[in-house]
């Protein structure tokens, strides 16, 4: 057996392993060493053994082997051993061990121990790894210990006390009382450690936070205290009197003065106090500055004082240290939805944080400057976007995109406008776009139907520049299909008239077809495209009849389809052709105010979130129930949307059967709703947080359809907006989302939403569903989910 | 509360780690490879936070030491600097001029230093000199090697 070597002559020698092969033989050695030590009958050296074991485990080496010494160590009555053992319970054990339950026993005794530091050793460790058994059983202890005369093991009972409210969190109720009386120390360590321990008190229960407002003078008088007071050396950080303490006790302010207007009154002065006096020269001063921010912010206060933190903040943008500009846009993003105007004023220096090096602040600027958009400064704020869309990190691109097209959306002030906007943001970072785009794109040009010629125009030529963005392609084909005869037009009074002929078309869509560039689903567009054009142009019919019958042995299975379909198409229904690829009818809002485009684009995301076979999933026709005409052009109209959108839609085959009409009007039948049995639908409430509830009853219409209604209400006291539901089920189940009644919530139960599912269950599978929930409320974004194992009322109506 | 405190030195090697939440020790690796990677990639001059899953990351270099800190989501950023900072004075006051080697072959005295100084995820003792008090009394109380055998095992 080798003789082992004290602590550092053993880390000296790993050090100077020249290799890592080296280093691993010296371990090893070592720790054949250490485990024969153990092993072994005292000899001194137990507590450089477990010392050096733990200098391995934090290189990384497995060392479990040292948890059963580490409980021996703790039980030795040697000072020694008892603090190299506690330090490797912390390391090696925690709650997850069975070996922690072990040392409750040793924690017990050393927490009673005549030597305090004993007890602290006991009291840091329970602390950092106690389980809720071990908080459990000892708690009464701790209570004991928090009424000690001892500052030196109040202030860790205090903190022990914390992580046992953590973990346990009735055992809150047993500590309020010594918290109480806690607040009248002097000792700063026993303060800090009583008013974090209110404040875990007071965020658990909202009983006991009741009962806590009436510190607030108290609290009020501490902190007074500590601003005023003279300079004291042990406390002391660049002039302010223990800033830990005081930041502490804000939070503490903060969460009392929350929904409270007494509280809030009681320390508005305080407040006022410490926001005009204290030094911010220094990180210190702006990290109490901060907190009193974040407090007024967020308390009831008086106007006055509301605006003065706004100041300060708008101070903190100017700051040139890079950390203050950060955290002054986190917090101007919790209050850009309450207090919009005071930010719009400071919109000039977020926009130029935009362009910082930081990674971290342009994050923080891009969300902000979203935040800020408004009908007034839209022109302006999105030349800024785009400017920054060219610049900027690809992490971001996804996030700008996104957020420049909603802001687009809803503040465009002309239709030409938000055309150009959107394929300003297609040429620049076109990959990045969410797959939506592309039919809201569409959608929005048909609806402008007074720009198509512009539009198309603008598209052909982005097109002749540029064929790798694949969404921008994907438009300017779908547009150049269905507006090609006004292309070949050439003039137009919006933008400049060029001659273009049908040969250069033909060209640029064939290009598409064949460059690698172009995916599956591009390519689906550019075929659709050059096929609308036999009906809009008259020379070069014969030249799309050869492409389109070239792409009929093609190896992908779409175009496959689509190019035989359209062969089909020229040779046995030329008589139908013409109608089949007529104009494309307006696509018409439903009732309740929501875009075609949106309610396919749920379906889509839902075909994503459920991950289901793509071929299992059909999705309707976008038409709503509303639209009643059943006519062969709509259904055509309305079947050819889906055949544009990404390739996760499934397409319903176009009259691939030879008879018409007839097996076309069944189709839709089947379609249609069954009419719902009268027995009215059971309900049951599927998820509640934060005042919002969702319940969700069904109806069986059929021997394997079921109608599930969503209904959610908000019982709070602050709006909800941008309410979406997601929903997935089981992989056999096929799964159809209506659009919602609306997508706001108003406070206090105004209004509620309601949202109808249609399932479908051949195989009649256990039916499950999860529900995932998004919506923002007071300008910050939530998101929950709730799974729904069994669906109220499927055993009861509608058993055949 | 601070869910982790690391330092690690340029090259991405680990000096000191202290868990206050119970992680796995695969999820701790992971942890710990993520932190080193990110604080290590930051070039020089951008602000000390980061973003990480729901955490809030706050590093500071000293010398050739990077400590890391995750804090939830209502700590205060700027604290956490002052914190550290703190963490750096008391190892200082302690060993006289602390550089990274200190740390390396002292390691459990960092250690006691820390749960002086922090416990339970929160600030234990905010007073400068009271830490190092506490620590160098706890020291006069380990035995001598006579008294260490004195005594009884367990």
């Amino acid at each position: 057996m080798s003789p082992s070597v004290p602590l550092q002559e053993m880390i000296r020698a790993i050090r100077s392993a020249r290799t890592q092969c080296e280093e691993r033989g010296v371990i090893q050695r070592e720790c054949a060493a250490i485990r024969a030590q153990f092993r072994q009958s005292d000899n001194g050296g137990r507590s450089h053994n477990l010392a050096k074991l733990l200098y391995v485990h934090m290189l990384g080496y497995p060392a479990h082997f040292g948890q059963m010494e580490c409980v021996r160590m703790i039980a030795s009555p040697r000072y020694s051993e008892k603090r190299v053992g506690y330090l490797g319970a912390m390391m090696l054990l925690d709650e997850k061990q069975d070996a922690s339950l072990l040392i409750t026993n040793s924690i017990k005794n050393d927490l009673s121990h005549s030597n305090q530091y004993v007890q602290s050793l006991a009291l840091c460790t329970l602390a950092c790894m106690g389980s809720a058994e071990m908080c459990r059983d000892l708690a009464p202890e701790i209570d004991r210990l928090l009424q000690s005369s001892n500052s030196y093991i109040k202030k860790k009972a205090a903190l022990c006390a914390v992580h046992i409210v953590r973990k346990v969190q009735d055992l809150g109720e047993l500590f309020v009382p010594a918290a109480r009386s806690l607040l009248s120390e002097k000792n700063h360590g026993v303060l800090h450690g009583a008013v974090v321990l209110i404040t875990q008190l007071c965020e658990r229960n909202p009983e006991t936070l009741k009962r806590f407002r009436k510190t607030v003078p108290d609290l009020v008088q501490i902190m007074k205290g500590l601003i005023i007071s003279g300079y004291s050396p042990e406390h002391d950080v660049s002039g302010i009197s223990d800033p830990f303490l005081q930041v502490r006790i804000l939070r503490l302010l903060r969460i009392l003065g929350r929904n409270s207007e007494s509280a809030s009154d009681a320390m508005n002065d305080l407040l006022a106090q410490v926001a005009t006096n204290t030094d911010s020269t220094k990180t210190v001063g702006n990290a109490v500055l901060y907190e009193t921010v974040l407090t007024v912010l967020d308390i009831k206060s008086e106007s006055g004082l509301r605006v003065l933190a706004v100041n300060i903040l708008g101070r903190f943008l100017l700051n040139s240290d890079r950390n203050i500009r950060y955290i002054a846009m986190t917090s101007l993003q919790k209050i850009v939805g309450t207090d919009h105007n005071a930010v719009q004023r400071h919109r000039g220096t977020i926009v130029d944080c935009l362009k910082d090096q930081d990674a971290s602040v342009k994050r923080r600027a891009l969300e902000l400057s979203l935040a800020l958009v408004s009908a007034s400064n839209i022109r302006s704020m999105i030349k800024e976007l785009l400017l920054f869309l060219s610049s900027c990190p690809p992490e971001l691109k996804a996030q700008a995109t996104s957020g420049i097209f909603i802001a687009a959306e809803r503040y465009a002030p002309s239709k030409r406008w938000h055309i150009d906007t959107i394929l300003h943001v297609l040429t620049t970072a076109g990959g990045d776009v969410r797959d939506e785009t592309v039919p809201n794109l569409i959608h929005l040009i048909t609806n402008a139907s007074e720009l198509h010629c512009y539009t198309v125009h603008k598209l052909y030529r982005a097109l002749l520049t540029d064929i790798s963005q694949q969404s921008l392609v994907q438009v300017a084909c779908w547009c150049i299909g269905e507006y090609g005869d006004l292309l070949l037009k050439g003039e137009c009074q919006e933008t400049e008239p060029v001659q273009v002929s049908e040969d250069d078309v033909l060209d640029a869509l064939e290009t598409v077809l064949q460059s690698h560039m172009s995916s599956s689903a591009t390519r689906g567009f550019a075929l659709t495209a050059t096929m609308k054009l036999s009906t809009r142009i008259t020379d070069n019919v014969d030249r799309i009849r050869s492409i389109v019958s070239i792409y009929g042995s093609c190896i992908d299975v779409e175009l496959q389809q689509r190019a035989v379909e359209y062969n089909a198409l020229f040779k046995k229904y030329d008589h139908m052709r013409a109608a089949v690829l007529e104009r494309m009818p307006l696509i018409e809002k439903n009732n309740s105010g929501n875009t075609n485009g949106e309610a396919t684009r749920e379906t889509l995301t839902e075909t994503n979130s459920s991950k289901v076979a793509q071929e299992e999933r059909v999705p309707p026709p976008p038409q709503q129930p509303a639209k009643q005409t059943y006519d062969l052009l709509d259904l055509l109209g309305g079947a050819s949307e889906p055949l544009q959108q990404s390739p996760a839609a499934q397409t319903l085959p176009i009259i691939t059967s030879s008879s018409a009409g007839g097996d076309l009007l069944d189709l839709l039948g089947g379609l249609e709703p069954t009419p719902a049995p009268v027995t009215p639908a059971p309900s049951a409430t599927v998820y509640e947080k934060d005042g919002v509830t969702l319940t969700l009853s069904c109806e069986q219409q059929s021997d394997s359809s079921l109608a599930v209604t969503l209904t959610a209400t908000n019982a709070s006291q602050s709006d909800i907006s941008g309410f979406t539901l997601q929903a997935a089920v089981p992989k056999s189940v096929q799964l159809n989302m209506n659009a919602p009644s609306r997508d706001s919530l108003p406070a206090q139960g105004a209004a509620q939403l309601t949202q109808l599912v249609m399932l479908n269950n051949p195989n009649k599978v256990n039916l499950k569903m999860r529900i995932r929930i998004s919506y923002t409320r007071q300008g910050s974004a939530f998101q929950d989910m709730v799974q729904v194992d069994s669906l109220p009322g499927l055993g009861a109506a509608g058993h055949t | 509360m601070i869910h982790f405190l690391l330092l690690f030195s340029r090259q991405g090697k680990l000096r000191l780690q202290k868990w206050f939440t119970p992680l796995s020790e695969l999820e701790k690796k992971k942890v710990i490879r993520d932190m080193t990677l990110m604080v290590l990639a930051r070039p020089p001059r951008t602000s000390n936070f980061l973003q990480w899953r729901d955490l809030k990351i706050v590093y500071k270099r000293y010398a050739s030491l990077y400590f890391c800190t995750g804090l939830e989501e209502k700590d205060n950023e700027l604290l956490a600097l002052e914190m550290i900072h703190r963490y750096v004075e008391l190892l200082d006051k302690y060993f006289g001029n602390v550089c990274e080697l200190d740390i390396i072959f002292n390691f459990e005295k960092a250690y006691f230093i820390l749960d002086e100084f922090l416990m339970g995820g929160e600030i234990l003792e905010t007073s400068k000199f009271a830490v190092g008090g506490s620590v160098e009394e706890a020291d006069t109380l380990q035995e001598t090697m006579e008294e260490y055998m004195s005594k009884p095992a367990y």
